[in-house]
Order: structure tokens, then C-alpha cells, then sequence
């Protein structure tokens, strides 16, 4: 089993004719929560988006697991245990809570044959979801949106989760309420590439980090480094925030 | 993975509960949020007419005609709102299956003389059945190649994809009438199921009956399926965002190619309906439909299923009422019905939120 | 002097200018060249769909809106020279009262169809053209006391452009100088000058505006552009061109019924013609329609030898039938649009980009 779990070498993106990433390399050590830090536009969105499959890699290669996943489709590379929660949160508003997680549990065919358990430990670290079940998610306010949204990407065991901003817009105390649960899933197992522009929240959760600028990655190391080397903080912050 | 033995979230901290509130309303709400004005459109057109028309066991006779009329309608109407909905797909071509439908029913209908000739409603439907499952059949495979061969290549174009579909329109048209020739052919309905039943004081045709139930069966199950099933659940998150679901691990394109060869083979049920309700069929049926249909997605707004059942419906009434009370502007009805909806909501009574 | 004549959009193309010359010249002296009555007719049937159909491009090929009313703005035109001349007798007041009230009628419809449907989505505006379209031609052959029913209208036309009147004794060139001849002249040079007007249409700066909107609706719109504004005026546009169209028709076959004038089986050639002939050209329009209308006898001429050839194979001798030929130009309609969206038109330009 390799020690990295996700590993983009080379990857160059582009969207009509916009050449977005640059050659990105990036490593996702198995086990751990990893940051991606950057200003707005640096191609954050784009490496999670790339990963998935939604948008092809013109060049490089991405390696999950060992295997190249470079030119799979997304619900293949879904299948294999990969999970992502868009910045847009892709809530489907018009269904109710419980079928978006149903939507997300491929195993299950009808909401009895959700691991129940499983469901009693994930509203264990969101409550709203077990509070608006029946609810349509459309209702739910932006906290609680977002929290269906990690929800339902952990509804079934995941390898891999691919998160985009989960801080954003939300107030303090829900971010705070965020970080208990992301800590949680972290000590679960499971691995967690998580796109943050907010450094406090970084901070508080990352083990290792990228930087990314103008489409590549500028930095990588331990967060706790990053955290504690105040003159590499202060040469990247202009970047990271 | 250890998932099972994680504990509740430390600290108990409450989740947001004072913002909750005023943000997800109780189930009171919801119901109160719930779009019913559209729902008493039918309604509203029947009763709103029964002065015009005076005698109350006409307006029975013409209410059940228009139902049945709106029935037919909507089972063919209701694969072309769902292709819509998933995959932005406005399948102008959709009229081809119809009169496929219809043509293969006067097929099998008449080689099976011996069962539509008989007095027994039983028997005419072992003749029925049979011809409605083959047109089903029938359409469904010409759908799966109309799919792959006129509709693939042009999704996200909605130009060419008027244009195509329209030509595979004219192209399926022109090999019916290699088929069959291109004059009208007679599809008598069998014997046990003309003539009419008395209803009180008004006479009802027992087949208008039968198209009312058929179509009632096929809404249940299309219903059912789209809110009790992992598939019809797929299909209402596909229809908002096909993205997610994509990224969710389901390949959506499967999906899309099982509901467009549903939604032929249901516009070929919906022939043979209309063929039996007109009693003939010509190779330029799907066209004249088309325009029904259309005026029928508009009016429910396009991509809805409910929508289009009430548009059905609508449109079912009026031109049975219209053609009662001022025969020669039954059609023309049918336009100022739907530009009247369109000015009260411009994207149809149920406009899907993407 | 031409570069203005041509708003300075030239053929671009060799073979292109060639064809389009000579199809002019054929059309200018046709009743020289072919004199008989059947020559003139599809002369004059080219001339009327020449409009026709340049007007259809000027809404989808322009601004990339499909709509399928077209065949009822230019009904409107016939069934305008028709009643006004039925009841006000033959006469030059006639057709000019006919033409302006089926113009306002056209400028009306297009306007309320434009404002209800171009609003939402430009899909919704293909299906309600559908739908009114179909509607009108059902409430045209009701209205019998003013349509003539489904038998239509014959009516005359003034004396000059009736085939009894005589401009001389003597023949010039062969040719009778009769009010056929006269009639046929009006249309060549109504046909000519529409043509040229819609040309400098979308060669001036509202057609650069329009295929903006065709090309990114978005971006025309952050720009600033109202697009409905636009597609409105260009459906109105041609609506109104295709009305002229119209009123050509019936007063070349001082006749109007819904099948001549209305019916959905024009609409479809229309949208054959403009397709296979070059989609935001014009020029496409004008090659389209002669080809066509000439096709439209030789091609089904060519089917019914192969039809009879193939005797022998029921099935592919129906396939081959004559009667057939919209099947094999369905066929050459779903291929162009995947090969060669721009038509032949585009076609013959690109090969001389590349050359």
C-alpha cells in the first residue's frame, strides 16, 4: 500500500481556451486531512474538479490508489470510493434531506436499507440532518445546506473525500461546529483533500498542505510547519488568503 | 474502515438551532408552500363552463370526452417533459413514435380479427394488450436508435437539435408511409368496446372510459416510480442537477437513454390510444399531435410531470368544450388557453428551478 | 458601385460567384431563354421562394432561432392580396391595401408571438410558432366567408398584369409582350431588391448585434445588448419579408389556398432549403431555392427511374418511389446539419479559405 493515497503529477487543465492549471503536482498522504490553500482563481476548484473527472486533464497524470484515473469517467471514479462536495454544496433542493442521502448511498435501494448505524454516528456530528429528514433540503438554511452536503458525501464508507470550501459564507459558531465534525472524520480514517481559503481553519485541522498559485503548486509540507514558520506563513499568506 | 463506533459529537454543542427557525418551516409550512393553484385550473375550466353549455348531462358527456382526450395526451406528453427535464433535450422528432404506435396497433389489431370482432370486452383486450405492448415495443427500439443516432451527437445545441430531431421527423414519417402506404388507414375499435354507457341522464362512450382509466394507470406508475424508486429518484435529481449525480457515482447517460426509450415507447401507447379515440390513423398524425403536445408542455411548463398532466388535461377539456360551443375555434381555444397561462406564468404553471 | 449594391458582403467564392451570376442571368431572361409557360412558372416559383427563404435565414441563420410560423406570415401576405382583391375587385388600390394590411397583421402577430415566447427561452419560441402556426391554417380554411374555405381564392389582378393585355402587336425576341411577362418582371425585380435589402440588413451594424446574440446570448447580454429587443425586432423583421414573399405568390398565381400558402409541408422545405443551402448567408438562400424548385421536378424524375429500375425489390422500389424524395432529402437535411452546418455556401467559402 502506498503512503499517498491521491497523486497528481504534472496535471494541466483547460476550460474552452483558458488554460487553467499549469502542471500540478500534489501528494494526499493516506489517512490525513490535507489543506490546498490559495487566493481566489489560483485553480483550487479546478484540481478538485479535475480529480473528479468533471473536467479533463489536458496533460499529466492523476493516480488514485496506484491506478491511473486520469481519463475515467466521473461516476467511475466515484464508484471507487471518492466523494466531493462542490463549492455550490449540489444540494438538490427540490428533494428531502433524506433522499439526497439516499441519492448518495449507491448500496441502499430505499431508505430502510441505509446503514443504520452509520446514520445514527453522521447525525451524531450533524444534527440538523436527523432534525429536517423529511424535510425538502431546499428549506434548509446555508449552515445546514452545507452540512447535509459533508453528510451525504459520507453516507457510506469513503477513501477519499474532495471538499471545496466548507467555510464559506458560514457563521462563526457553525464553523466552529464544522471543525468538531471534520476532526471527527479525520480520527474515523478517512482521507480528506479540503480546499480552504479561511487559515484558521486550516490551522485548526490540516495536517499537510498545499499552496497553490496561478494554476501549479507553490508550496508543499506539514501544516504544523506552515502553522509555526511565521517568515514561509508571512511570504505565502499574500497567497493563501 | 471504523465507522460504527464513533461516538456523538463532543460537547453536545447545538447545531445552529436559533437560525433553524425562521429558515425550515414545519410541515404546516411545507404544505402551505405547496403550488396548488395550478392543480385548480381543471376543476375551475369544467365548472366554469357548465353555464355556457346548459344541459348538465352534456357537460358530463363532453367533461369525460375532454378527461379521456386529456389522458391520451398526457401519456404521450409525459416522456417528452421528462426527456426535457434531464437532459435539456427538445425531442421535435417525438410525433414519429405516436404514429409508429398507431401503425403498428392497425398490424397486430388486424390480424387478430377473431378477438376484436367478439362482443366480450375480455377478448377485444387480449387483442388490445397485445398491440399496445408491440407499439410500446416497436417504439421504444426506434427510440433507443433515435437516440443514439439523431440525438447524441447534438446535445447541448438546442438549434441543431431542433433541427435534427425535425428531420428525423420527416425521415420516420416517410418510412411509415413506405411501410403502409401513405393514405389512411381505417382502426375501427373492437366491438365490445364501442357504443356508450349511461351515466344518469348522459351518455358516456366506453372507451373514453377505458382512455381515462389506461391514462390514470399510467400516471400512477409513472408517480410511483418517480417518488418510491431509486431510479424515479435519480430521475427528479438528474432533472435539477446532473453534475451531482453524476458525481455521486451514477452514469446519467444510461439514465437518459432509459427514459428517452420510456418516453418513446410510452408516445407509442399514447398512439395507439389516439388512433383507437380517432378510429383511423394517417402517416401525418404525430405531426398534428406534436402541436397538441407542445401547447401542452408550455402550458405545464416544460420538464414537469404534474405540470404536464394539468396541461393535458386543460387542453383536453377546452377543445372538447370549444368544439361543442363554437366548433371552429377548438384549436385556436387551445392557443389563447396557453397564451393566457404564459401571461400569468411565463414558463408554464410548474417551471422547473435549475 | 456593387460593393454597396452588395453591402460589401461578397460571394467569397469563385464557383459560388459563377453559380449566383448565372443564376441571375437565368432568372432575368428566363422568358427568353425558356419561353413557355411551365418555364416561367418555376421561374417564378424560384423568385417567390428566393424571399421566402432568405427571410426564413435572416431569423435563423442570423439570430439562431427556429421558428415554424414562417409559412404563416407569408399566408398572410397571399391570403392579404387575395381577399382585397376579391372584394374590392382587381386593381393596383387592392393589392396595395391587401399588402398593408397583411403587413400590419404580420407586424402584430410577430410582435405578440416575440413578446410571449422570446422572453423565457428561444426553445419556447419554436414550439409556440409550431403551435400558432398549426392553429392559423385550422382557423383559415374555417373562416370560409373571408377565406374561401379550403378551396381558397381565385381573384384577377389589374390589366397590365393579366395575361390578356398585349404591350404590342409584334413579338420582340420571339416574345409575347404580354401582362404575363409584366407580372413576371415585377416579381424579378421585387425579388431582387428585397434581396438586396436584407443583405445590407445583416451587413449593417443590427445583424453584427444579432450574430453576437447567436454566437454567446450571455455575453451580448452582459455587453448590454437587450437581446429580446433584438430577436423580437428580427423575427418581426422577417415576418414582414415573408408576407412581401406572400403577396409575390398570389399575385403571380391569382389564386390563394391554405395548401399553397399555408401549408406545414412549405415550412419544412423552407427549413430543407435554408439548411441544405447555407444557414447565415442569404446568398444560400437565393442557390437553395433554385436548386430546389428545379430539384423538386428532376430529382423525383431520377427516383421514378430508379423506382423502376428496382421493380424487381418491392421494398426498395417503394424506398425509390417518387413520391418518396422528401425521405432522401430528410436524409441530405440530418446529414448537413451534422457535416456541413453552413451549407454549400459555407461549404465553397471554406475551401477558398483554405486554398
Amino acid at each position: 500500500m502506498k503512503a499517498n493515497l491521491l497523486e497528481l503529477s504534472g496535471v494541466h487543465t483547460h476550460i474552452g481556451a483558458y488554460h487553467i492549471l499549469h502542471g500540478v503536482d500534489l501528494s494526499v498522504p493516506r489517512g490525513k486531512l490535507t489543506m490546498l490553500l490559495g487566493r481566489n482563481g489560483a485553480g483550487k476548484t479546478t484540481t478538485l474538479r479535475t480529480i473528479m473527472g468533471l473536467w479533463r486533464a489536458s496533460q499529466g497524470a492523476i493516480a488514485f490508489n496506484g491506478r491511473d484515473i486520469t481519463s475515467l469517467a466521473t461516476p467511475e471514479i466515484a464508484s471507487m470510493n471518492v466523494a466531493y462536495v462542490p463549492e455550490s454544496m449540489g444540494i438538490f433542493a427540490d428533494l428531502t434531506v433524506q433522499e439526497n442521502m439516499l441519492l448518495a448511498a449507491r448500496s441502499a435501494r430505499n431508505a430502510a436499507q441505509m446503514d443504520e448505524a452509520r446514520l445514527k454516528w453522521i447525525f451524531s456530528l450533524f444534527p440538523a440532518v436527523e432534525k429536517f429528514w423529511n424535510h425538502p433540503a431546499g428549506k434548509l438554511s446555508g449552515g445546514q445546506k452545507q452540512m447535509l452536503a459533508v453528510a451525504r458525501a459520507i453516507v457510506e464508507p469513503r477513501e477519499l473525500l474532495l471538499i471545496d470550501e466548507p467555510s464559506k459564507g458560514l457563521a462563526p459558531a457553525i464553523i466552529n461546529n464544522m471543525i468538531d465534525a471534520f476532526a471527527q472524520l479525520k480520527a474515523s480514517g478517512v482521507t480528506i483533500l479540503l480546499v480552504e481559503q479561511n487559515i484558521n481553519f486550516a490551522k485548526r485541522l490540516g495536517d499537510s498542505v498545499a499552496v497553490m498559485d496561478n494554476g501549479v503548486v507553490v508550496h508543499a509540507g506539514s501544516m504544523k510547519e506552515l502553522a509555526e514558520d511565521g517568515a514561509l506563513q508571512h511570504s505565502l499568506l499574500g497567497l493563501a488568503i | 474502515m471504523k465507522t460504527t463506533d464513533a461516538g456523538p459529537l463532543q460537547g453536545g454543542r447545538a447545531p445552529s438551532g436559533g437560525s433553524a427557525g425562521h429558515e425550515v418551516t414545519s410541515v404546516g409550512g411545507f404544505m402551505k408552500d405547496f403550488d396548488w393553484k395550478p392543480m385548480a385550473l381543471v376543476p375551475a375550466l369544467a365548472l366554469l363552463v357548465l353555464p355556457f353549455i346548459g344541459s348538465g348531462s352534456t357537460w358530463v358527456t363532453l367533461t369525460v370526452a375532454g378527461l379521456a382526450m386529456g389522458m391520451i395526451i398526457f401519456v404521450i406528453a409525459s416522456g417528452l417533459t421528462l426527456v426535457f427535464g434531464l437532459m435539456d433535450v427538445l425531442n421535435f422528432g417525438h410525433g414519429v413514435f405516436i404514429a409508429l404506435g398507431a401503425f403498428v396497433a392497425t398490424t397486430v389489431l388486424g390480424s387478430m380479427g377473431d378477438y376484436t370482432s367478439s362482443e366480450s370486452l375480455w377478448r377485444n383486450m387480449m387483442a388490445v394488450l397485445p398491440a399496445m405492448i408491440v407499439a410500446m415495443l416497436v417504439a421504444g427500439a426506434v427510440g433507443l436508435a433515435f437516440e443514439r443516432f439523431i440525438v447524441r451527437p447534438v446535445y447541448g445545441n438546442h438549434l441543431k437539435q431542433i433541427l435534427i430531431t425535425m428531420g428525423g421527423m420527416i425521415i420516420g414519417e416517410e418510412l411509415i408511409k413506405v411501410i403502409w402506404g401513405p393514405l389512411q388507414i381505417p382502426l375501427p375499435l373492437p366491438q365490445g368496446m364501442r357504443g356508450t354507457i349511461l351515466l344518469g341522464d348522459a351518455a358516456v362512450e366506453k372507451y373514453r372510459v377505458i382512455a381515462v382509466v389506461v391514462g390514470l394507470v399510467v400516471f400512477g406508475v409513472l408517480l410511483w416510480v418517480l417518488t418510491h424508486t431509486k431510479i424515479g429518484l435519480l430521475i427528479r435529481a438528474g432533472v435539477q442537477d446532473r453534475e451531482m449525480v453524476e458525481s455521486l457515482g451514477y452514469r446519467i447517460k444510461v439514465l437518459f437513454i432509459g427514459v428517452f426509450v420510456v418516453g418513446s415507447a410510452l408516445a407509442g401507447l399514447g398512439g395507439v390510444m389516439w388512433g383507437l379515440y380517432q378510429q383511423n390513423v394517417i402517416p401525418q398524425m404525430g405531426a398534428q399531435v406534436n402541436v397538441l403536445i407542445f401547447i401542452v408542455l408550455i402550458i405545464g411548463g416544460l420538464g414537469s410531470t404534474t405540470g404536464a398532466l394539468i396541461g393535458a388535461l386543460l387542453v383536453g377539456l377546452m377543445a372538447n368544450y370549444t368544439g361543442f360551443l363554437v366548433p371552429k375555434a377548438a384549436l385556436f381555444s387551445n392557443i389563447a388557453l396557453m397564451m393566457a397561462i404564459l401571461l400569468w406564468r411565463p414558463q408554464g404553471v410548474y417551471a422547473l428551478s435549475k | 458601385m456593387l460593393t454597396r449594391l452588395l453591402s460589401n458582403d461578397f460571394p467569397r467564392n469563385r464557383i459560388l460567384a459563377v453559380v449566383l451570376v448565372g443564376l441571375l442571368l437565368a432568372l432575368a431572361f428566363m422568358p427568353f431563354i425558356f419561353p413557355g409557360v411551365k418555364a416561367l412558372n418555376v421561374a417564378a416559383k424560384i423568385l417567390v421562394f428566393v424571399v421566402l427563404v432568405a427571410s426564413f435565414d435572416l431569423l435563423l441563420g442570423y439570430t439562431g432561432i427556429v421558428s415554424f410560423a414562417h409559412t404563416m406570415f407569408f399566408g398572410i401576405g397571399a391570403y392579404g392580396i387575395a381577399i382585397a382583391s376579391t372584394r374590392m375587385g382587381p386593381g393596383w388600390p387592392a393589392i396595395a391595401t391587401g399588402l398593408a394590411a397583411a403587413l400590419a397583421l404580420s407586424f402584430v402577430l410577430a410582435l405578440l408571438v416575440g413578446l410571449f415566447s422570446l422572453r423565457v427561452r428561444a426553445i419556447f419560441f419554436s414550439m409556440i410558432t409550431l403551435a400558432v402556426a398549426a392553429a392559423f391554417q385550422t382557423l383559415a380554411s374555417q373562416l370560409s366567408e373571408v377565406t374561401g374555405g379550403e378551396d381558397g381564392l381565385t381573384f384577377k389582378m389589374p390589366e397590365v398584369l393579366s395575361p390578356g393585355y398585349q404591350m404590342s402587336e409584334t413579338p420582340f425576341l420571339g416574345v409575347m409582350l404580354d401582362g404575363r411577362l409584366i407580372c413576371y418582371y415585377l416579381l424579378f425585380f421585387t425579388a431582387l431588391a428585397l434581396l438586396l435589402a436584407m443583405l445590407r440588413i445583416v451587413n449593417s451594424p443590427f445583424g453584427r448585434v444579432l450574430q453576437a446574440i447567436r454566437e454567446n446570448e450571455f455575453r451580448a447580454e452582459a455587453i448590454g445588448y437587450r437581446v429580446v429587443v433584438y430577436r423580437t425586432t428580427s423575427s418581426i423583421l422577417s415576418a414582414l419579408f415573408a408576407t412581401v414573399a406572400g403577396a409575390m405568390l398570389a399575385i403571380w398565381l391569382r389564386y390563394n389556398g391554405p395548401d399553397t400558402s399555408l401549408s406545414f409541408e412549405i415550412m419544412l422545405d423552407v427549413l430543407l432549403i435554408v439548411v441544405i443551402g447555407g444557414m447565415g448567408t442569404i446568398y444560400g438562400a437565393a442557390i437553395g431555392s433554385g436548386v430546389f424548385v428545379i430539384a423538386q421536378s428532376y430529382l423525383q424524375d431520377l427516383l421514378r427511374l430508379g423506382s423502376d429500375t428496382a421493380s424487381g425489390l418491392p421494398w426498395l422500389s417503394a424506398l425509390l418511389s417518387p413520391d418518396r424524395w422528401l425521405l432522401w432529402l430528410g436524409l441530405l437535411f440530418v446529414l448537413s446539419v451534422y457535416y456541413f452546418p453552413t451549407g454549400v455556401v459555407g461549404r465553397l467559402r471554406a475551401m477558398r479559405q483554405r486554398a
